[in-house]
């Protein structure tokens, strides 16, 4: 089997999965105190969240009082406020342009990879992907400053570009591995027909095996999307030039900047974090299912 | 190649294990370069981006470099002013103390909630959105959340008269716990996934023994689930010797270098202190802490699939 190493310790978790009957009979009548503790457990999670956006909506007076409790007014114009202080508009626009770049990109290295990895027999494969999570598991730290450098001489320091290259670099081999195990639950019918009817290897991955895995790279695009808006280290590291920002150093310059006013900053904060709020409780199942993989392996 | 093994294969047939294909032979080369090719780009992007920069860490670790300009080879001066760096062991005993805390409190809490989960019948998957929410939020915002719920004038640190930040007895536990605070629902997440593989028949079994609850848990669900429980062990260690952001935005390393960390550390070498050789050495060390780990981690599998 072509299983990586790390993967295939983490199969067993995922590969027999229960139908929901089976399990609901699997888990006894818990009780009350059951929903105590897992609502206590919400609240401790979400709690912090619901007061930083009462923190985004309160008057600077409000807030001294206590940033623990209700706003006593509500305070929208802090939004629009914001929005204009931090340079938001610009933040979004730099945010877009390289989370779509860095979700495309990936999908077609990864896509490329994967399918060779799962349908074409490559010679070294297996080792092929050890590799890959040996690589992704070097500290970023590590090659941050040859690569820094680098990109310096390059050009790519303080673009756009370079951060997207950057993306798809550290984002991809995950990606792939995520991909491939998706493909290789695909019936392999279609393809051998198309093959015998003489289609390329090239026009199969375009017109089967991509279409098919449609479900699958939508998971990658929006781990590696959500990632890539997330992401600060390479972020804060690789632009200075704040027209070319993207919102998590916005959000962060603006709050280590002359700004003191800590319900400007929660605003801020929270037009930071909307978009992926919604997109998250809008597809909650396929962002939870394709960031967990990670957890089991990647596979 | 192709020639001496075909007679070969002519003459003795019964050895030769089937083909999966008949046209093997005219197929041999090329499809494997094919494959090769559709590699391309992800080994392209991958080596520009991590492995030759991490090469050239190593190489740079050896030298005096500070950035700009030519580097000078000092062979293993390096390593050895970082034995005796305090800042360098500070940071390094930060990480440990760190990695414990990781491998303990998020990993408790999420088996916990993960196996409170498996034994209710409703809003299941809604407690699971909620848990997982942190986890989807930006570092950076995060650390900005807690800052303002911590905050000495009007916050947390106001009503329990502490100052969970900028007290240096704190500073760590209070970075440690916001980190945790976005990390623990993930790991509920990822057990609850690997419980509901575990066989229902077991939990029948077991509660025919008169076992409860918790005598289930320790004797069927950890045995269940011990493959992504070893692997989120090895992954925790891994990523707390990482652990950067959280730090960085909200203490930058301070007070007084009470909750620096290796990378806080190697950043501010880099970057401050424009001593990019040395910065290297730290992040060589860190990338031989992984490697040890991962070793050790295969070896104790390999160990165990032997007891098995």
């Amino acid at each position: 089997m072509s299983t990586p190493t790390t993967a295939s310790t983490a199969a067993p978790g995922r590969a027999n999965h229960v139908s929901p009957r089976s399990r609901r009979t699997a888990s006894g009548r818990a009780g009350i105190p059951t929903y105590v503790v897992l609502t206590c457990l919400a609240i401790f999670s979400v709690g912090p969240i619901v007061l930083f956006f009462f923190n985004a909506v309160k008057t600077q007076q409000d807030y001294g009082r206590s940033s623990l409790g209700l706003p006593s007014t509500w305070q929208w114009g802090n939004f629009s406020a914001a929005w204009t202080q931090a340079n938001m508009t610009a933040g979004i626009v730099n945010s877009l342009i390289i989370v779509v770049g860095t979700a495309a990109v990936t999908c077609v290295v990864a896509g490329l990879a994967a399918y060779a990895l799962a349908r074409l027999q490559v010679r070294g494969g297996s080792a092929f992907m050890t590799l890959l999570l040996v690589t992704s598991s070097l500290p970023a730290q590590m090659f941050l400053v040859p690569l820094f450098y680098a990109w310096a001489k390059a050009g790519l320091y303080d673009t756009r570009l370079g951060l997207v290259i950057i993306y798809v670099g550290l984002f991809s081999p995950f990606a792939t591995l995520l991909l491939r195990s998706f493909m290789l639950t695909l019936p392999r019918e279609f393809e051998e027909a198309a093959r015998i009817d003489g289609a390329g290897e090239l026009s199969v991955l375009f017109r089967i095996v991509l279409p098919n895995s449609l479900p699958g790279l939508l998971t990658v695009a929006l781990v590696t999307g959500l990632s890539a808006y997330n992401e600060f280290l390479f972020a804060v590291t690789f632009i200075q030039n704040p027209d070319f920002l993207p919102l998590s150093t916005t959000f962060f310059s603006f709050q280590q900047g002359f700004s003191q006013d800590y319900t400007l900053v929660s605003a801020a904060g929270f037009i930071m974090i909307a978009p992926m709020l919604i997109l998250f409780l809008a597809l909650q199942r396929r962002f939870i299912d394709g960031l967990s993989s990670s957890g089991l392996g990647g596979a | 190649m192709t020639t001496t093994s075909v007679p070969t294969a002519i003459s003795t047939p019964p050895t030769q294990t089937p083909r999966p294909r008949q046209s093997v032979r005219a197929r041999l080369s090329k499809p494997r370069v094919r494959g090769w090719l559709f590699l391309l780009p992800l080994i392209v992007v991958n080596a520009v981006v991590v492995i030759v920069p991490s090469l050239f860490a190593v190489y740079y670790s050896f030298t005096d470099w500070s950035g700009i300009g030519p580097a000078t080879f000092t062979g293993l001066t390096n390593y050895r002013d970082l034995l005796s760096d305090d800042e360098f062991l500070n940071g390094l005993w930060h990480n440990i103390v760190w990695t414990l805390f990781f491998l303990v409190v998020p990993m408790a809490m999420g088996l916990f909630g993960a196996y409170a989960l498996t034994r209710v019948k409703r809003f299941r998957l809604l407690f699971r959105v909620l848990f997982f929410i942190p986890y989807i939020v930006a570092s950076v915002v995060n650390a900005s959340i807690w800052e303002s719920i911590l905050n000495t004038q009007s916050g947390l640190g106001h009503v329990l008269g502490v100052n969970p930040l900028g007290n240096p007895d704190l500073a760590l536990w209070s970075v440690m716990s916001v980190n945790n605070w976005a990390w623990w629902g993930f790991l509920v997440v990822v057990f609850l996934a690997a419980m509901q593989g575990v066989n229902p028949s077991l939990y029948e079994a077991a509660k025919l023994d008169g076992a409860g609850p918790v005598r289930q848990f320790f004797s069927v669900t950890l045995p269940g689930i011990r493959p992504t429980f070893a692997f989120l062990g090895l992954m925790t260690i891994i990523w707390s010797f990482l652990a950067f952001d959280y730090v960085y935005v909200m203490t930058q390393g301070g007070p007084a270098g009470s909750t620096d960390l290796l990378s806080t550390l190697l950043y501010r070498d880099a970057f401050t202190n424009l001593s990019a050789g040395y910065a290297s050495a730290v992040g060589v060390v860190m990338a031989l802490i992984s490697t040890v780990v991962v070793i050790v981690y295969l070896v104790i599998r390999k160990v165990k699939d032997w007891e098995i």
